[in-house]
């Protein structure tokens, strides 16, 4: 049976807690929900009588240890957890279909035992095994390693999957090592789109700490044939052809571990995301600085400002706002943790260079986890709701743009990544 | 021999794999069929074809090499870096002695 939790932490293993063991567990206080949770409900009405909800609001959860579905009402004040999916297995992602909301896909992935894929068609509550030969096509070329030396590409996981804006069919997969697939049959089959593996500056590309990894990809909401993706360590590159050909997009950004800080690849591009209303427009979270362009990446600008720290891993736009982004500062490349032990999300309303930290909920002292890559996700709801996951497991939520934060999981295992789906 | 009937022993792992794929549970072991001599090679292509969620969990569905953190075990002998066609012991092509799918140990 699938372990549930509440908001206030506390789990237990019977599907319907009696009232009395839950305000017993709540430090005597009536919970805030009881809540049903063997199951992952689906848009609509769940719960018991009388505490019924409507779903609104859909965060899957990718961990060291397998996936979490946490569901709520459009309030987000309480939530039910649902979990562990795919237990033991590390999940780096999961991803909604924006064309079908039932449709799901994960990629649960183990050292031992390679990649699988996972697909549901309601919405979490049951899934299939799909494809998972990832194979390269063609010549199998080179790529540097991390001392210099040249390595043949090798296929370790799936970092990032893309459901298709268009066709819930297809759906795009980002590897290690770095390179695109994509599937048109729901996740059975998964080509290679090999022109960016092949492109001429690949030799060039290297892995970061992480891997050498493909672990963004962003479809242009005016034509999804028109897509970037941030490679660690190459950066970015578009394709205006639904991924046959490609080309680099890093001017302007320096990186100083480089022997030429600003060569056209090689940067260690953390993550970058956009506003659909305005295109064009990307930010940055990178290895060190935070950047932006308005050229749709053909050129970019520092944009860190007054950050505590411009190092850090991912970076959100406010789904009605597309001037506010937020990051997560930590400390250093050698210090994978927030300033001062305090974990801040810093939001800026003007497009970057001025930034507020938002604290209120947030652990203040003595907090060194890290959020990572994937792992930072809004919904659409009004006002819009921000989810954040630690590598020390915590999930924390604002349902009011960052100003106040709770807590929905505590003691998860590592969070890899967090999306959203909003229901409502 | 023109056929033999290999005792397989499967991680846990794996067995959950299949039984949450939708299928029954495996047991302890599970017995293939395959051409003879049975080769691990050979085993792992009937394991495949009975348990299709098993593909690419063992060895690389491009190359067939074994996964690197994956061991086959026969009568108490590390067979995993002979040949993928290099004959199994007599115990195991008997059915007498299983072969052993073991995963590298975790811990830390």
């Amino acid at each position: 049976m699938p372990l549930c939790l509440r908001i206030c932490g506390v789990a237990t293993r019977e599907e319907f807690a009696p009232r009395r063991r839950a305000r017993a567990e709540n430090g005597g206080r009536e919970p805030r929900t009881v809540t049903p949770c063997g199951t992952v409900p689906r848009h609509g009405r769940c719960g018991r009588a009388g505490e019924v909800a409507e779903v609104a609001v859909r965060v899957l959860i990718g961990t060291r240890k397998g996936a979490f579905i946490a569901t709520s009402d459009d309030t987000r004040r309480s939530w039910s957890v649902t979990g562990p999916l795919f237990a033991g297995w590390e999940v780096y992602h999961v991803q909604a279909s924006p064309v079908d909301p039932d449709r799901l896909y994960a990629a649960p992935s183990r050292g031992w035992f390679g990649q699988t894929i996972q697909r549901s068609d309601d919405g979490g509550r049951s899934w299939q095994l799909v494809g998972n030969d990832f194979r390269y096509d063609g010549e199998i070329g080179d790529h540097f390693w991390y001392d210099g030396t040249l390595r043949p590409w090798h296929f370790t996981r799936v970092w990032h999957l893309a459901p298709s804006p268009v066709d819930a069919n297809t759906v795009y997969a980002g590897t290690e090592d770095a390179a695109l697939f994509v599937s048109s049959d729901g996740g059975q089959t998964w080509p290679e789109l090999t022109g960016l593996r092949c492109h001429d500056t690949a030799p060039n590309w290297a892995p970061g700490a992480g891997g050498l990894c493909l672990h963004t990809i962003l479809f242009d909401p005016r034509d999804a044939t028109r897509m970037h993706v941030a490679i660690s360590a190459a950066g970015v590159l578009r394709s205006d052809d639904a991924g046959l050909t490609w080309r680099t997009a890093n001017r302007g950004l320096r990186s100083d571990f480089l022997p030429q800080p600003e060569a056209d690849v090689g940067h260690c591009v953390h993550k970058i995301a956009r506003h659909p209303a305005r295109p064009d427009v990307l930010f940055m979270q990178k290895h060190w600085d935070v950047m932006r362009s308005d050229d749709g990446g053909d050129s970019w600008y520092e944009i860190s400002g007054d950050l505590p720290s411009d190092f850090g891993f991912p970076i959100a736009v406010h789904p009605h706002d597309p001037d506010t982004v937020y990051v997560v500062p930590i400390t250093s490349d050698t210090e994978h943790f927030p300033p001062e032990g305090r974990l801040r999300i810093y939001r800026s309303r003007t497009g970057g260079r001025y930034w507020e930290p938002l604290s209120k909920g947030l652990p203040q002292e003595h907090c060194y986890v890290n959020v990572l890559r994937d792992a930072f996700a809004t919904d659409e709801l009004e006002p819009c709701g921000l989810y954040v996951g630690t590598t020390g497991g915590q999930i924390y939520a604002s349902a009011d743009e960052g100003a106040t934060w709770t807590t929905i999981g505590r003691d998860l295992p590592a969070v890899l990544s967090v999306e959203v789906q909003t229901l409502r | 021999m023109t056929e033999a009937t290999v005792r397989v022993v499967l991680p846990t792992a794996l067995r959950d794999l299949i039984r949450s794929s939708g299928a029954a549970d495996p047991g302890a072991d599970v017995s293939v069929t395959v051409a003879g001599p049975a080769t691990w090679g050979r085993v792992l292509a009937a394991l495949e074809t009975r348990y299709p969620m098993l593909r690419g969990t063992l060895r690389d569905q491009a190359t067939g090499a074994r996964r690197p953190l994956i061991r086959f075990f026969a009568c108490g002998t590390d067979v995993s870096h002979t040949d993928a066609d290099q004959p199994l012991p007599d115990p195991v092509q008997l059915g007498r002695e299983p072969l052993l799918i073991v995963t590298a140990v975790a811990g830390g």
